[in-house]
């Protein structure tokens, strides 16, 4: 590979997204790549909106990704999918948990949240795979398994094995912590499994 | 692997810039490291705390860091503080004289500037600072140099006496990239030698001094002609050549991989005449610096024709897409429509306070209250200017809140002679800043109402530690302020000074209606810890029985982000007055139970979600 990947990776503070982008980022420095990662999260600790910029290949210059560049954007959130939705490049493939956080600008009635996020994504020509990572991860025990439940659906369409990031993922919980290790391990395949058969467009 | 791990040399390690400063710093051997916590350059006094053999401290301010760093300088450590932006227009009263002064020990000041503004009440360029005191100004681009350029920086230090400036900006601290790291060095301090005539600064001592850092300015100036910092990279299209420092270095290889390029690593002072033999190599010359056409002006008055800002954005990062308009503008083409979709609108998701968050009764308390003028602060509490409570009318910097309360009261004239003052500050900044001006306030009778915001931590920075909290950088317990009887010494009456829990509002409320009342100057104290910070155990989540609510919205108005609007409605009143209805659910899984919502409820509509033992106070636990 001689190009530079650019994955953005949005949502809303406190969801996980710069924890999954640095998994991510140890996948590709694992396999040797120059990487770069960068965020936009200045107040992002208090609920607001996260971007988190991962860029690998033989060099890496500058950190950010431009709009109409992002080969892969990965939405923690469906209205931050869609806010971001531009970045993605001609053929780049955005994965969207389909669950929703309404903030409160929302609940006080001065704004709406999009009714179909993902629809509005699709009609503007984007291609799109949507799922409820956030039941998924609920489902498998605790909300918080949702970044990795994202990771795990990303990684067949990364420009590497899926075994290598999976592997970057276990790695953060080490041989210290097996519980987490298991259900880590699972809610990455339950990503995975998520949207089989899907594969990145030319 | 992390940044404070002592690797072998040639590890190559994944370091954000900070880090990358951070272990560059210990890898010098250096003895002493300050600062006060502040975005973006908080983690490399964070991570440095995690390294063995060196002294760190969180500061009260950025003029005391300073002060610290300075004094072990004086008896030959090799040390370092670190700061935002605007940190160092408060440590600038310091540096001004250790300009003249100069140095013993290396001394390096890495100052973090948000370019594009994240999270800042402005955006300033500290490299005038570099011009302003004569000091030298490096430059990283990434974290590879921002690793070296920390070593360089001690040693550019201590060969020409001076302090040294490490500028940053947002785009090198929170950039991670790979960088090769190596080994601390073992530097023995030289000892302290007495010389009143270097370090006691009364005018028939400084006045000799001047001179030497005329000197002093010029070697770094002839250095700056030949050091290896400032390079140039060729290119083949030479129709355009760049002048750049910082991460736009990076923009501009990657938007014009062609094009001939002067990097400035060291770039204050600037290497005019090695600028002026690269400008007669190119057809033009593009200066592209963050923030402020600083280099251009000096091009220009050197007589070196260039362009800068007459083509490039005032304001803001210089990534690729502005270069690329730029560089379009100058050529004088036709700037192409962007090929991706149009960004679409989607409602604004500004920051929030957190669930239970201490300050969110006080701003509905603060919103409850008319003819107000509220002068506000830099934090978290800084939020309460934003929906739904409205509740702040300025916020100017750190612990201006007190001056500008009491120049609202001195100044009013009639037509707002009826309203109440009150000034709301942190504990943090309060002692970073706020002192002098409650000071201020006392000394000079000023009728203003202080809200003291006491969460026992710097709470905006994510929570780090201050004399509030009675721990240090390191976690461990020493002196806990005593902010009632810190503002009896500062002239408050005793009995003007209420130490109150923020979770209780009509308590809150009566408090605040009576001390502004009172033409007197006046300090209500709030005492809840930060709920991110200290352990905190929540007590069982509320849950809205759906029958009772009448969708009065009253919980809505306390702001906390648990509370869900799940359907709206309108009510016509016997008057004839249409009434907005918010039917509410309230997110169990966030709720910590701590009662906020429950308290302006009319119909008792929010419950516990299981039966509870009889009410319990909240319950705190300190780390």
């Amino acid at each position: 590979m001689s190009k530079v990947t650019n994955i953005l990776v949005c949502g809303v503070g406190g969801q996980g997204v710069m924890t999954a982008t640095e998994i991510l980022a140890e996948a590709a420095i694992s396999l040797g790549f120059d990487v770069k990662k960068t965020e936009v999260a200045g107040m992002s600790q208090r609920g607001g909106v996260v971007t988190s910029h991962l860029r690998f290949g033989p060099e890496v210059l500058s950190p950010q990704i431009l709009p109409g560049e992002a080969d892969m954007l990965i939405g923690f959130e469906s209205a931050e999918a869609l806010r971001w939705g531009h970045m993605l490049r001609p053929g780049g493939v955005a994965l969207v948990n389909s669950g929703r956080i309404v903030p409160p600008v929302v609940n006080i009635g001065l704004f709406d949240y999009p009714e179909q996020p993902v629809a509005q994504m699709c009609e503007l020509g984007l291609r799109v795979h949507d799922f409820d990572a956030t039941a998924l991860a609920v489902q498998l025990g605790n909300i918080r398994l949702g970044n990795t439940v994202m990771l795990g659906a990303s990684s067949d369409w990364l420009p590497f094995p899926a075994e290598v990031l999976r592997d970057a993922v276990l790695a953060r919980f080490g041989s210290r912590k097996p519980k987490l290790v298991d259900v880590n391990r699972e809610a990455f395949e339950a990503g995975r499994r998520a949207v089989a058969g899907e594969t990145l467009a030319a | 692997m992390s940044a404070s791990q002592p690797v072998p040399a040639a590890a190559r390690l994944f370091l954000s810039g900070n880090e990358a400063v951070a272990r560059a710093v210990w890898e010098a051997g250096t003895r002493v490291a300050a600062a006060y916590p502040g975005t973006p350059s908080t983690e490399i006094l964070e991570v440095l705390a995690k390294y063995p053999d060196l002294y760190t401290e969180w500061s009260v301010n950025e003029k005391v860091a300073l002060e610290v760093a300075l004094g072990a300088s004086m008896v030959g450590a090799r040390a370092f503080c670190a700061m935002k932006h605007v940190g160092l227009n408060v440590a600038s009263d310091a540096l001004m004289t250790m300009t003249v002064t100069g140095t013993e020990g290396g001394l390096v000041i890495a100052v973090a500037d948000d370019v594009g503004m994240s999270s800042s009440q402005n955006e300033q360029d500290s490299r005038y600072w570099g011009r302003f005191a004569h000091l030298p100004v490096l430059e990283p681009a990434d974290s590879q140099e921002a690793y070296a350029m920390t070593r360089a920086a001690f040693a550019l230090s201590e060969r020409f006496r001076t302090p040294v400036i490490l500028r940053l900006t947002t785009r090198i601290c929170h950039v991670k990239g790979v960088v090769v790291a190596g080994e601390r060095e073992a530097v023995e301090p030289g000892g302290f030698t007495k010389d009143p005539r270097r370090w006691v600064m009364v005018p028939g001592n400084a006045k000799p001094r001047l001179p030497l850092m005329f000197e002093r300015e010029a070697a770094v100036r002839a250095e700056a002609e030949n050091s290896p910092l400032n390079f140039r990279v060729d290119g083949s299209d030479r129709r355009i050549g760049f002048v750049t420092s910082g991460p736009a270095f990076m923009h501009v290889r990657e938007a014009f991989p062609d094009a001939p390029v002067f990097k400035l690593g060291l770039s204050c002072p600037p290497p005019i005449e090695s600028l002026r033999e690269f400008a007669a190599t190119v057809d033009s010359l593009l200066v592209v610096e963050e923030t402020e056409p600083l280099l251009e002006t000096e091009l220009k008055a050197a007589g070196i024709a260039c362009h800068g800002k007459d083509v490039l954005p005032r304001t803001g990062e210089l990534a690729p897409d502005a270069l690329h308009l730029g560089v379009a503008r100058l050529r004088g083409e036709v700037v192409a429509e962007p090929e991706h979709v149009v960004p679409q609108q989607v409602f604004p998701r500004p920051p929030t306070m957190c669930v239970a968050c201490p300050h969110l009764g006080v701003y509905y308390t603060l919103s409850q209250m008319r003819n107000v003028m509220i002068a506000g602060d830099i934090g978290c509490y800084t939020l309460g200017a934003g929906h739904p409570w409205n509740a702040l009318d300025s916020c100017i910097s750190m612990g201006a809140s007190m001056g500008t309360a009491l120049g609202m009261d001195k100044g009013r004239g009639k037509v707002d002679a009826n309203k109440k003052v009150v000034a709301v500050i942190g504990d943090s900044t309060f002692m970073h800043m706020g002192m002098q001006g409650l000071l201020d306030i006392t000394w000079n009778r000023g009728n203003v109402t202080v809200l003291l915001l006491d969460n026992r931590a710097v709470g905006m920075t994510g929570g780090q530690d201050n004399p509030g909290s009675g721990r240090d950088l390191h976690g461990e317990e020493t002196t806990r302020v005593d902010f009632a009887k810190l503002c009896e010494a500062l002239g408050v009456k005793k009995e003007r000074i209420r130490v109150l829990d923020p979770y209780q509002l009509p308590v809150l409320f009566k408090a605040l209606r009576e001390e502004t009342k009172i033409e007197e100057p006046s300090v209500i104290i709030t005492d809840r810890p930060c709920v991110l910070i200290d352990h905190y155990v929540p007590t069982k989540p509320y849950l809205v029985k759906e029958d009772r609510c009448t969708g009065c919205g009253n919980c809505v108005d306390v702001g906390c982000p648990a509370i869900h609007v799940i359907r709206r409605d309108k009510e016509v009143k016997a008057s004839g007055k249409e009434v907005d209805l918010s039917f509410v659910r309230i997110d169990t899984s966030a709720c910590t139970g701590c009662g906020l919502c429950v308290q302006p409820c009319a119909p008792e509509a929010i419950i516990h979600a299981e039966p509870v033992q009889p009410l319990q106070p909240m319950q705190f636990v300190r780390k």
